[in-house]
């Protein structure tokens, strides 16, 4: 399947990828008024020092350990996607204890949220990949993760 | 200085409806114009520190920015204008040279802009490039004067070497250090797809790009740096750059701090040294000089690649052309007085050369009147900007155009001519490696295959109206241009009519 991947090499730390996420998730369609005076919880993390920057989400791994781990059963993988139900998530943070990568984290009320694909937004294609200025994150087929 | 004379240049106006406070405008200046205020808990600008770059404005992810100029005036005076004044005011404070990059922004007559093209109607058809075939494809290098034939009437194929080029456009020479590792990377990927090439400029070649070798002209240069024998042998042609456009009789002068790790090694000079090119070429003091070094260089590649000797449009370049027609070079390519450059002094740039239709025009005709014209082809550059600008300069004689403004514009320059800082937020013109990485040479490379694609289809939609379907036909096809505007003596220079003649 497609997932989105990141080439530290292109990465310039701009942290526009967590903003679009943002404005992605955000249901609205100004960003301004989606973005404007508020703190953001995006799905993607710039992570690094001053040498080495690079976006971080969710791998979509094929076994994935997030999944095994929800005490609540809100974590589940639909054709590969891993996918919160919101309704089901009693944000106990297990996630957050288990995933290798940290690529969950509670959204403004909590409730874990993690990187969905932009599959459910009415963005078709993740947000953080067509907003990448220099083409460093990119969703592509690659084979499977671990 | 306590007190600056000069206000700064451009506003930075931030649309605070807009503004979501991201700072991707702070993160990606490299002149730190941005700044966020902690305390007023919004982005601030330093506009004394903006050069105009736009990319701030080009990354603003809700269209906050924009940048102005000033309107902070002194007194107007039609003599004493006011860019005269400041850079009075900038030598007073500095004692310096004034330096400038890109080509020369003043208002000097543009001939391109002057001349209009014919086409085909009633008496002529026009071909449509979409239908009908069309010949886009050049060779460079001396030609045979006539076809000889051997004893049982074979055809003797001593053809000189030649450069193809699927199309009449070569990238010019930007050398490695002007430019970053990933912009001629960009280059040479694009250069190689096209089928066409891309020119080293003075630094040498980076051990990663000799693959591209075939698409690549190695030059040559006063300062000789990089120059040895697997470098001349790795590509289609040996350039030996005698002059630049923006700064004829000057040489170059790449600071040490831009000599680090890879162009150190690929100019082969002590990293943090200055690479200063001469001025003059220290063994050329005449054509027969010149010649000396074509043989040289002929006779260390096995006379297998064709010599292109560049120069600067510069006031006898129609006989300076006839005597390189005469050293046994095979190209000669003219650099006009708009051509650019990563830093060059400021007067030199703005009041030293000619314009490149003229010079061409002219070199064309000298060569044609002396019967040598065959014994070389002829490129020019220096701000050949668009798919008619190559069009009117090969119907004044051109072989074929040497590009490079162009190609810089397409990897993301925004033309803020301040090249010579070394601080270019498009990863361009800098050896800054945060910067570098800014250019992903997928992406540039791309933008430059698209840009020479259109270009291509235009020159063939503007061949067909004119109901010619080869660059060949085209050569020198005076016929197919009118002048506008133009006096006598001008129309005399291209040799060309006026419009309605």
């Amino acid at each position: 399947m497609k997932r989105v991947y990141v080439n530290e090499e292109w990465c310039l730390g701009c942290h526009l990828c967590e903003y679009n996420c943002a404005f992605a998730n955000s249901g609205l369609t100004d960003m301004a008024y989606a973005l404007k005076g508020k703190p953001i919880f995006p799905r993607i993390h710039i992570e690094g020092n001053e040498k080495v920057t690079y976006a971080v989400s969710c791998r979509h791994c094929t076994d994935p350990i997030c999944v095994k781990s929800c005490i609540a059963g809100a974590l589940s993988v639909s054709e590969g996607v891993i996918t919160v139900d919101r309704d089901k998530c009693v944000g106990c943070l297990t996630c957050v204890l288990v995933c290798p990568y940290g690529a969950l984290s509670p959204s403004e009320d909590g409730i874990m949220q993690k990187c969905e694909l932009c599959l459910k937004n009415s963005c078709g294609e993740p947000a953080c990949v067509t907003g990448c200025p220099n083409k460093a994150i990119v969703y592509e087929e690659r084979g499977a993760a671990n | 200085m306590a007190v600056d004379f000069i206000y700064p240049e451009f506003e930075v106006i931030r649309n605070e409806d807009r503004c979501i406070a991201c700072r991707a405008c702070e993160r990606q200046c490299a002149n730190e114009v941005h700044f966020f205020s902690t305390e007023r808990e919004k982005m601030m600008s330093d506009e004394s520190k903006c050069v105009n770059c736009q990319r701030c404005v080009s990354l603003c992810p809700t269209r906050a920015l924009k940048i102005v100029k000033s309107d902070c005036t002194l007194r107007e005076n039609a003599n004493w204008q006011n860019e005269t004044i400041r850079e009075v005011y900038k030598q007073a404070a500095s004692g310096g040279v004034l330096l400038s990059s890109m080509g020369n922004p003043k208002p000097m007559p543009v001939y391109w802009d002057k001349i209009l093209i014919n086409a085909s109607q009633v008496t002529n058809p026009p071909i449509d490039p979409l239908r009908e075939p069309m010949e886009t494809k050049v060779f460079l290098g001396k030609k045979p004067d006539k076809i000889r034939r051997d004893e049982k009437g074979n055809i003797i194929c001593d053809l000189p070497p030649q450069v193809e080029l699927s199309m009449p456009i070569m990238f010019s020479a930007m050398s490695y250090g002007s430019i970053s590792y990933n912009a001629h990377c960009s280059l040479a990927r694009a250069a190689t797809e096209l089928g066409i090439v891309y020119n080293t400029g003075e630094g040498g070649l980076h051990e990663d790009f000799y693959k591209y070798g075939k698409n690549t002209i190695v030059q040559v240069a006063s300062g000789r740096f990089g120059v040895h024998e697997v470098y001349l042998e790795a590509g289609a042609a040996i350039e030996i750059k005698m002059g630049q456009g923006a700064k004829p009789g000057i040489g170059g002068h790449l600071p040490g701090t831009k000599i680090v790790d890879d162009v150190s090694r690929t100019r082969m000079i002590p990293e943090g040294s200055d690479a200063i090119s001469p001025a003059p070429h220290h063994d050329i003091y005449s054509i027969e000089d010149l010649r000396q070094l074509v043989y040289s260089l002929k006779e260390a590649t096995e006379y297998k690649k064709p010599i292109i000797v560049k120069v600067a449009a510069v006031h006898n370049i129609a006989a300076i052309a006839s005597g390189i027609a005469r050293s046994g070079a095979d190209i000669i390519a003219i650099d006009g007085f708009r051509g650019g450059t990563g830093a060059a002094p400021t007067r030199i740039r703005d009041n030293v050369g000619i314009p490149i239709e003229l010079a061409l025009a002219s070199v064309d005709r000298r060569l044609r009147d002396e019967g040598i014209r065959n014994n070389v082809s002829l490129v020019v550059g220096g701000s050949v900007r668009s798919a008619s600008d190559v069009v009117k300069a090969i119907a004044l004689g051109a072989d074929a155009c040497y590009i490079a403004t162009a190609a810089l514009l397409a990897l993301g320059c925004h033309l803020c001519r301040t090249c010579q800082t070394g601080k270019c937020n498009w990863g361009i013109a800098t050896q800054r490696p945060d910067l570098v990485k800014r250019l992903n040479p997928d992406m540039g490379s791309e933008r430059l295959v698209n840009l020479m694609t259109a270009w291509r289809h235009e020159i063939m939609e503007i061949m067909g109206a004119m109901g010619i379907n080869s660059i060949e036909a085209l050569r020198g096809n005076r016929l197919m241009l009118r002048g506008v505007g133009l006096n006598e003596k001008e129309l005399e220079i291209l040799g060309i009519a006026h419009a309605g003649e």
